[in-house]
């Protein structure tokens, strides 16, 4: 295989971090429904809690992203 | 692909000559930081001047700047309790930079300072050596306690070596977090405007198909600015969290 080729499969491997990042926003937010359906009344005073989890969860998969890119255009 | 998603975060300088020069290397005024100033005075001059009327019943503009100044008030707050305030300076100056150049970048044709990972670095290095000075400065030698998590010794082993290296990433973590939003939002916006741009060209029948990544662009322009916020908001917070771990090592209150 030329380094090429390995550098696109590389590239495209990396992004299978974005699978974690996919399953991790699923839980934050599902998580999130169930727990204020239970217990409207607390649901407003999580939503902070919420976005700082789905940001944080976003960040991890974008990690294997930026290296992807970093295969591919270096 | 016609575009090279890539092409916008390319730093040019604007001026030919370099401005100054530091050691042997040339000093340029570029497109970024351009960017950079045009985001400091804007925002400086939105939040001086919408205060000044200083009204009983605010106007917008006003009201806005209030509510940026209470929002980032209560967050310091919730996050570090009391003695945190007296860093509200510094958290609302990274928040409302970081904000601000989130949301220039939004601006088509603009340029995004926070998708540049050596602005963001800097930005992060920063705050943790704040984190660092503050702690020291506060509990002396005994800020090294903030390695030691409350558990038996024998977990310890385990234990501090993994606190040390948590504390020597958030660096890393934090400015990598910020850089690879703004980068894959933009991104990916290139990469659907490519195709709009591809599918036009073909002409017939995919002149109308190219309304579909057209419409896609928008709903994602919108997921972006939400992003935009989120990310700065996330900075911020976790600035917070870091500054009340340095005020108030293991102690919760």
């Amino acid at each position: 295989m030329d380094v090429q080729a390995a550098k696109m499969v590389g590239a495209g491997i990396a992004c299978i971090a974005l699978v974690g990042a996919g399953i991790g926003i699923g839980n934050v937010f599902g998580s999130y429904l169930s727990g204020a359906l239970r217990n409207p009344g607390a649901a407003a005073t999580q939503t902070t809690n919420l976005l700082l989890g789905f940001a944080l969860c976003e960040a991890t998969g974008l990690f294997g992203l930026v290296i992807a890119l970093i295969i591919l255009f270096t | 692909m016609a575009l090279n998603p890539m092409e916008q975060f390319a730093i040019k300088p604007l001026v030919e000559a370099p401005l100054f020069q530091i050691g042997g290397h040339p000093i340029y005024f570029t497109n970024q930081a351009l960017l950079m100033v045009i985001v400091v005075i804007a925002s400086s001059l939105f939040l001086t001047l919408a205060v000044k009327p200083n009204r009983l019943v605010p106007t917008r503009g006003q009201s806005m700047a209030e509510m940026s100044y209470e929002f980032v008030a209560n967050m310091i707050h919730s996050a570090t309790g009391e003695d945190g305030l007296k860093f509200f300076p510094f958290v609302f100056t990274l928040f409302i930079f970081v904000l601000c150049s989130n949301f220039f970048g939004m601006v088509p044709g603009s340029f995004t300072v926070t998708s540049q990972i050596a602005v963001t670095f800097a930005l992060a290095c920063l705050v943790v050596g704040l984190v660092i000075v503050v702690g020291f400065m506060k509990h002396g030698i005994g800020f090294l306690k903030l390695f030691v998590p409350h558990a038996p010794w024998y977990l310890l082993i385990l234990l501090i070596p993994i606190e040390v290296i948590s504390f020597l990433t958030r660096p890393i973590s934090l400015s990598v977090r910020l850089f690879a939003n703004m980068l894959a939002g933009h991104t990916m916006l290139a990469v659907f405007a490519g195709f709009v741009v591809s599918l036009g060209a073909a002409g017939g029948i995919f002149m109308g198909v190219a309304l579909a990544p057209l419409l896609l662009i928008v709903a994602i322009m919108l997921l972006e600015l939400l992003v935009a916020f989120l990310q700065a908001y996330v900075f911020a917070i976790l600035t917070c969290i870091y500054l009340n771990e340095a005020l108030h090592l293991h102690d919760h209150h």
